[in-house]
């Protein structure tokens, strides 16, 4: 065995809003997947929905790109919108 | 089980608990018009099978095919542990006198001592769920025949007059139809796979197809618990149950087995306790520890 491919996987908890991701697992295809992941990732109880992905179709950014991606953005406190007063009346921004 | 799991403190794991105990606010007196051996032998029946199965799934614990069916199979068999466990201590509930009388002072509770105590004999469960495992089809075909029987069973007791085993089996008929899904879809995977996957499939229906027809079969307890409102008569579902096999079948391109039903002893099946030689190995490996120390708290 071991030529199943590789899939990621993204729960999301009862608590959570988003699909965060947990980890990776082999299956022999997209469903077998979503299985294989509901048994390995949700057993103690922690998902309400799950997205597989194979890793493979995943771009990444490289490493080597590390400096030139996001350095530049280290220095732009500008950007940051903290340069004018919030009203006390409004509670989540 | 960590009981303290249900409720209390569950911010100090990462994703939260939230467990429910399945009887929680459950009614748990007895139906009166129901006789109380009657009730034992029925809840010991549904138990046995979840328990034997449960101990022939957990046998392939590190040996699946890959680590994720390695988990999937551990959390099939934790499921029928589950159950078994809720039943057992029903039939205990039911009739005291069905369970194994330990040295005095021991702390083994009534739903271990069924489990650990009785011997072969004593034992209600299908032959199906006894019988060696074999290769990975095999556990695919045992699995597949038990839980579609075991799913129609559980949503018809969902009504039961019997307040908790309406609640079991409100909890297991969504357990068993994962277990129906989970096992459905590796038959159409090994049925269409390669020629190797396809003849050992096929070998392992073979073999277990003579096992099937005591899943639907009514004996008298069942007849007497399904005429009081509290148990099911398998009869009722046994056409429901041929039909999604009947399905599985034709997805698969695998042929509906010839073989006939396996006979019992002068009419006597498993639910009468009359087994095959390999419970008695099984119980052997799955009550050594506990018979040694009766006395014992686990």
């Amino acid at each position: 065995m071991g030529e199943w491919p590789l899939y990621e996987v993204f729960v999301r908890s009862k608590r959570g809003l988003n699909h965060v991701h947990v980890g990776s697992l082999h299956a022999a295809d997209d469903e077998a997947a979503l299985r294989n992941a509901r048994d390995v990732y949700t057993r103690r109880n922690e998902g309400v929905s799950i997205w597989v992905v194979r890793s493979d179709a995943i771009t990444a950014s490289s490493p080597d790109e590390k400096d030139s991606l996001f350095d530049p953005s280290g220095d732009k406190v500008y950007r940051h919108p903290t340069f004018y007063t919030i009203p006390g009346s409004v509670p989540h921004l | 089980m960590n009981d303290d799991l249900f409720g209390g403190d569950s911010s100090q794991w990462a994703f939260g608990t939230d467990f429910e105990d399945p009887l929680a606010g459950v009614d748990t007196t007895m139906v009166d018009d129901v006789v109380a051996d009657d009730l034992a032998l029925y809840c010991l029946g549904l138990a046995d099978d979840a328990l034997i199965m449960s101990q022939r799934l957990s046998e392939w614990c590190s040996r699946a095919p890959e680590m994720e069916d390695d988990v999937a199979l551990a959390n099939l068999a934790l499921d029928l542990l589950g159950q078994a466990r809720l039943l057992l201590a029903r039939a205990a509930a039911a009739s005291p006198s069905v369970v194994p009388v330990l040295p005095e002072g021991s702390p083994v509770p009534p739903e271990d001592a069924l489990a650990f105590f009785r011997s072969a004999g004593q034992f209600r469960n299908v032959r199906l769920a006894e019988v060696p495992g074999g290769d990975f089809a095999h556990v695919i075909v045992r699995l597949l025949l038990f839980s579609v029987a075991r799913r129609e069973l559980l949503e018809r007791l969902r009504g039961s007059r019997d307040q908790v085993l309406a609640a079991v089996a409100a909890r297991g008929v969504k357990e068993v139809s994962y277990h129906r899904d989970w096992s459905a879809r590796w038959f159409l995977v090994l049925a269409r796979g390669t020629g190797e996957s396809r003849r050992r499939l096929i070998s392992a229906l073979d073999e277990l197809w003579p096992y099937q027809a005591e899943l639907v079969r009514c004996g008298a307890v069942d007849l007497a618990l399904a005429d009081a409102g509290v148990g099911v008569d398998p009869t009722t579902y046994a056409g429901a149950v041929d039909a999604v096999l009947g399905e599985v079948f034709a997805t698969s391109g695998v042929e509906r087995p010839s073989r006939g039903p396996l006979a019992g002893v002068g009419g006597r099946l498993g639910r009468d306790g009359v087994h095959t030689e390999a419970l008695s190995l099984l119980l052997a490996e799955m009550q050594v520890v506990a018979r040694a120390h009766p006395r014992g708290r686990w």
